[in-house]
């Protein structure tokens, strides 16, 4: 597909291919729900243009239940109370997702860190780390993050 | 947001680059991580004419090392120095490229896109200025190697012509009996830090300094080099008095701007105190020992 260069990965997304679970929020770099992960890394895909993302891979919230089934870590929010509004809460499962890619058994104060460029307005961060503790839990020894088929 | 339009061109290698943005002109700008520069272009405070895009050249996001030095690559991501256990070896720079902005910026942003944006509240300026840090650019004119101290100019400015670039940072081996930090303080953790000390002391033996340099961030248009708290330092035995010494005569040097992030007064005394503890753990590490420290912010733990 032929994408103008200013075209935000973020718009491209939302806009272009209807994959609307990628929130904007702040629009300014900051509060991190606009999260997907690029070639495996999590970027705030309103900070990258779509154009970067040439022939890359890019995870969006969308591709992470499979077959209908929630990914663990969508489950691990779901039964933890991981969210509120729920608005914050693709940026937060796809930061989370990078973590638990790079670390298995992440500590407290590693989670914290991971998780330190996602905003929660509702102010909801005890459930939001204790979700992230039970998905990396519940995801044990095979945590490897994989897109579904579609 | 949507920034104003440009025409976009791929470098296929950083000598494409530098032709790229001869043959454009002014108005034409690198991208590298797009950290500070997108956001600019989104609020429409830059409108580049043209962008040349460095994310897809090979080989310029190396982290090296050899018996004298470790060679960054312009490209390597701050996540990337932080993974690095090259790049380890030397404590100070894991302090800052671990705690720079979020995980999701780390990942993107660049240590060449740092240097050669020059914020006045950059965190690896005031870091690399505690080693010895050269910075070798390409231009039109070819390849120069300029010490960090004389590469930044002023805030926003480097000695860089139209069409240089960045190319690879040189960091020079502290010897062994050294140690250094890096304190950053922010009101949170996406954000520039309100105030910074970054120390490298080199040991006589396990109380007394050979030589100390001391650089402050956020409180100056560039890093400012606290030589006076450095005299305080040097040929002494580090006793607290010595480093109280230190820190008032960093608080003295400082130069901050009130802003949102605090006052003149403010910016001061977190400076003295940051430069105080950066001393102390930079004199635990210099006897060999682990100290893991960095950005610091409310929630972080």
């Amino acid at each position: 597909m032929v994408v103008e260069p200013r075209l935000l990965l973020v718009e491209l997304l939302r806009e272009e291919l209807n994959l609307t679970g990628t929130h904007i929020g702040c629009d300014t770099s900051y509060c991190g729900a606009c999260t997907v992960l690029l070639n495996g890394a999590s970027v705030k895909s309103c900070t990258v243009f779509a154009v970067q993302a040439h022939e890359g891979e890019v995870l969006t919230v969308e591709g992470l239940a499979r077959n209908g089934e929630l990914h663990p870590i969508q489950k691990a929010f779901s039964e933890n109370h991981g969210l509120q509004c729920g608005f914050c809460t693709p940026g937060l499962l796809m930061s989370t997702a990078y973590l638990l890619s790079k670390n298995r058994h992440p500590s407290e104060s590693e989670i914290r860190k991971a998780v330190a460029g996602n905003t929660c307005r509702c102010t909801g961060y005890q459930n939001i780390l204790k979700a992230i503790r039970a998905a990396a839990d519940l995801m044990g020894a095979d945590n490897k993050v994989k897109p579904n088929a579609d | 947001m949507y920034p104003s339009a440009f025409r976009y061109h791929r470098a296929g290698s950083l000598r494409e680059a530098v032709s790229l943005l001869s043959e454009l002109g002014e108005d034409a700008r690198a991208l590298a991580g797009g950290q500070s520069l997108i956001p600019l272009m989104k609020l429409r405070l830059a409108r580049p004419a043209a962008l040349v895009d460095l994310n897809f050249i090979s080989g310029i996001s190396h982290i090296r090392r050899n018996e004298s030095g470790i060679f960054v690559g312009t490209l390597a991501r701050h996540a990337e120095i932080a993974a690095s256990e090259i790049a380890g070896t030397i404590p100070i720079l894991h302090d800052c490229a671990a705690g720079i902005a979020d995980a999701q910026v780390r990942n993107r942003g660049t240590i060449g896109g740092s240097l050669a944006e020059t914020d006045p509240s950059g965190d690896w300026a005031p870091v690399l200025l505690t080693l010895s840090t050269e910075v070798r650019c390409m231009g039109p004119k070819g390849e120069r190697t300029i010490p960090l101290a004389d590469f930044i100019v002023d805030a926003y400015t480097t000695v860089m012509e139209r069409a240089e670039l960045v190319q690879e940072i040189i960091v020079k081996i502290p010897p062994k009996n050294s140690g250094g930090a890096y304190l950053a303080f922010k009101r949170c953790p996406s954000v520039y830090a309100s105030a910074s000390a970054a120390v490298q002391l080199t040991m006589l033996d396990r109380d007394s300094c050979q030589d100390a340099r001391v650089q402050l961030g956020c409180v100056g248009l560039t890093p400012v080099r606290a030589t006076e708290a450095e005299a305080e330092l040097r040929g002494k035995v580090l006793s607290p008095r010595a480093i109280q010494s230190a820190a008032d005569a960093a608080m003295a040097a400082a130069d901050p701007q009130p802003d949102m992030r605090g006052s003149v007064e403010y910016k001061c005394v977190l400076v003295g105190a940051l430069l105080k503890r950066a001393i102390e753990i930079a004199i635990r590490r210099s006897r060999g020992e682990r100290v893991e420290v960095g950005h610091e912010y409310t929630g972080r733990n």
